[in-house]
């Protein structure tokens, strides 16, 4: 192995940093308004509560598994949230509601880290099945869309203190969570376990406990991520997570994360999220008809998770 | 540790399950539902074939695409038989047709492009869905041809042809999985690659045609499930994807690989859908269904669905 491939193995967010700045061009060019605080402001708004999900899957799916039911899981805490809090809530209100947020989500996350690291049931369909459980309690709690936060909070969530987007100061911080987070020895074990769980075993790490870690962090990042959402929609509804799972896979294994775990990282899933949105935007602005966009959106997306593949069988042809 | 047959297991829960249900319901039991729910489990168990050669395949194998696959079958024998019977076999050519070439792409990605098959095959989907939308627009002109709505519904014998069908393909595939070169390699595959690759088998050769089966499967259960609705939508095949990954699990086919059969998967749709039945004729509300079937599927993975401890 050459040390520039070393180099590049554990910096695996560079490819995806190399299609995020093309994306960032292209976007620029089709949209030469793209850098004005007002249209950078509402896209980071649309990004934010997708990163926050995408960095818990990644550091699942670090850890060998994958969690399927985190767009139930934002739903349901999104629709807890809209129900404890009114338009004429107070502070008190307001911090009682993410104080549940935070618990059902890891309560949620717990479920699941119960199944699959202590019955090791199998994650995909695992985490499936609980996604009726939750998406069921969300139904139950609210049959029918609707809600409203106080004016406040969802004005701030627009806002731009000292001219940078709140979205952003969001994004920095998720970022400099995840720079603490990786220093802790419980993000050392998820890699630990993800790469090689006997291996980590035999060293004493406490494989399934774990596991079961990861899932309940997965729950609070599901919830974090329900209530940038919730400041970004300001209502509720029972299904509003649900078209968040699968993109959040696909921004983490575009991030340059492998699901077969031990490596990877949040810098890359965040840059998949935003690589993602900007693909989304592009296929907007560049007047490809409304027929085509599905398909224009899939095709680039399966391109950009092909390339790394097409690019390494090039090289093993010429080598 | 017993060592009873998964799809034994799956298949006595769901005759279990049946006669529970007449405890609660009594008017659940006799034998026109008990027909009508197998028939039901038909269309996810024959959608779920392929899925089993798939995940039995091993190397994280798992096809994502075939709700779409389902969807572009029933849309394209929908738009090419035009309602015409005479046509009927023209449609069954360019479904099997475009089916397996489908999956030949996705096996092709995951194989030599070493794309991990989740991803792959949840690419493929999206593209899937894009080129329907982005031929049909919206607009899909076209009939159920007679002969197909007969073949699927009419009844012989007091059983629908579905059910027919459905046995015959379990053969077929008891047949493919246990009796033929391609059936052993499969599992040697699953078990180990590298072991496989080292004893003579054509590992790349037997993971790209499992997908390609797969895709070939998925458009044939569309075609079948067209004449069953009668009509088609754009998300005609998604509602059967993810049950038809845990009809396989559920039916004792490890998602780690190299071991299952078809058997365990029929079993696997028949109680997925006996518990769908019986909570869809309780009436307590789609909320509290959705959390029973959770429940329910969440105990029924414990019983075959725990992974071996990794070595």
């Amino acid at each position: 192995m050459r040390p520039s491939s070393a180099w590049l193995r554990n910096h695996t967010y560079l490819v995806p940093l190399v299609l995020l700045v093309v994306a960032v061009a292209l976007n620029y060019y089709f949209q030469p308004n793209f850098f004005q605080p007002r249209v950078l402001n509402g896209n980071l708004r649309v990004m934010l509560p997708l990163m926050v999900l995408a960095a818990g899957q990644a550091l699942v799916i670090i850890a060998g598994g994958i969690d399927l039911s985190v767009g139930a899981m934002v739903s349901l805490v999104n629709v807890l949230l809209v129900t404890l809090v009114t338009r004429e809530s107070g502070p008190p209100e307001v911090l009682l509601a993410v104080g549940a947020a935070l618990l059902v989500g890891a309560a949620a996350g717990a479920v699941n880290g119960l199944c699959v690291a202590y019955l090791r049931l199998q994650p995909i369909v695992t985490t499936y099945a609980t996604s009726f459980l939750f998406s069921g309690v969300a139904l139950a709690v609210l049959p029918r869309p609707g809600g409203a936060l106080p004016r406040a909070l969802t004005t701030f969530y627009r806002s731009a203190p000292l001219g940078v987007p709140a979205t952003a100061y969001g994004i920095a911080l998720l970022l400099l969570l995840w720079v603490v987070l990786r220093r802790t020895r419980f993000v050392q074990y998820l890699y630990a376990v993800g790469g090689n769980a006997a291996a980590a075993r035999a060293s004493g790490v406490r494989v399934a406990f774990t596991r079961f870690l990861s899932y309940v962090t997965m729950g609070l990042f599901a919830a974090l991520s329900a209530m940038m959402l919730t400041l970004s929609t300001g209502s509720g509804n029972s299904r509003l997570g649900d078209a968040m799972t699968l993109p959040s896979i696909v921004a983490v294994v575009l991030g340059g994360t492998r699901l077969a775990g031990g490596q990877g990282g949040v810098v890359g899933a965040v840059i998949g999220v935003a690589v993602l949105t900007i693909i989304r935007n592009l296929i907007t602005f560049s007047n490809v008809p409304t027929w085509y966009q599905t398909l224009f959106d899939a095709v680039v997306i399966l391109l950009a998770l092909a390339g790394p593949g097409i690019v390494q069988l090039i090289r093993g042809r010429r080598a | 540790m017993s060592r009873v047959p998964p799809a034994a297991v799956a298949l006595l829960l769901s005759v279990a399950l049946f006669f529970l249900a007449g405890l609660v319901q009594p008017n659940f039991v006799n034998a026109a539902q008990a027909i009508n729910i197998v028939r039901l489990a038909a269309f996810l168990g024959i959608i779920a074939a392929g899925q089993t050669l798939v995940i039995i395949s091993g190397g994280e194998g798992i096809d994502l695409s075939v709700g779409a696959v389902v969807t572009l079958g029933a849309i394209l024998t929908f738009m090419i038989s035009g309602g015409s019977s005479e046509r009927l076999w023209l449609a069954l050519l360019v479904v099997l047709a475009v089916g397996a070439a489908i999956g030949l792409v996705n096996g092709l990605g995951i194989v030599f492009v070493r794309i991990p098959p989740l991803v792959m095959t949840l690419g493929m989907a999206g593209v899937v869905q894009g080129t329907i939308l982005a031929v049909t627009r919206g607009n899909i002109p076209g009939g159920v041809p007679r002969a197909l709505a007969n073949l699927v519904t009419g009844r012989f014998l007091g059983v629908p042809g579905a059910i027919y069908l459905w046995a015959l393909l379990g053969l077929l595939m008891w047949f493919v999985l246990q009796r033929t070169r391609y059936g052993r390699e499969l599992f040697a595959v699953g078990v180990n690659r590298r072991t496989a690759a080292l004893s003579g088998v054509n590992v790349s050769g037997v993971v790209v045609l499992t997908y390609t089966l797969s895709g070939l499967l998925a458009a044939l259960g569309g075609l079948l499930l067209l004449g069953f609705t009668q009509r088609v939508f754009l998300t005609l095949g998604e509602t059967y994807l993810f049950p038809s990954i845990a009809a396989v699990v559920v039916g004792g086919t490890v998602l780690a690989g190299g071991r299952g059969s078809y058997f365990g998967t029929m079993a696997g749709a028949l109680v997925l859908t006996m518990t769908e039945s019986l909570l869809r004729s309780m009436r307590i509300g789609e909320a509290y269904q959705m959390i029973v079937f959770g429940a329910i599927l969440v105990v029924l993975l414990s019983v075959y669905g725990r992974q071996r401890e990794r070595e």
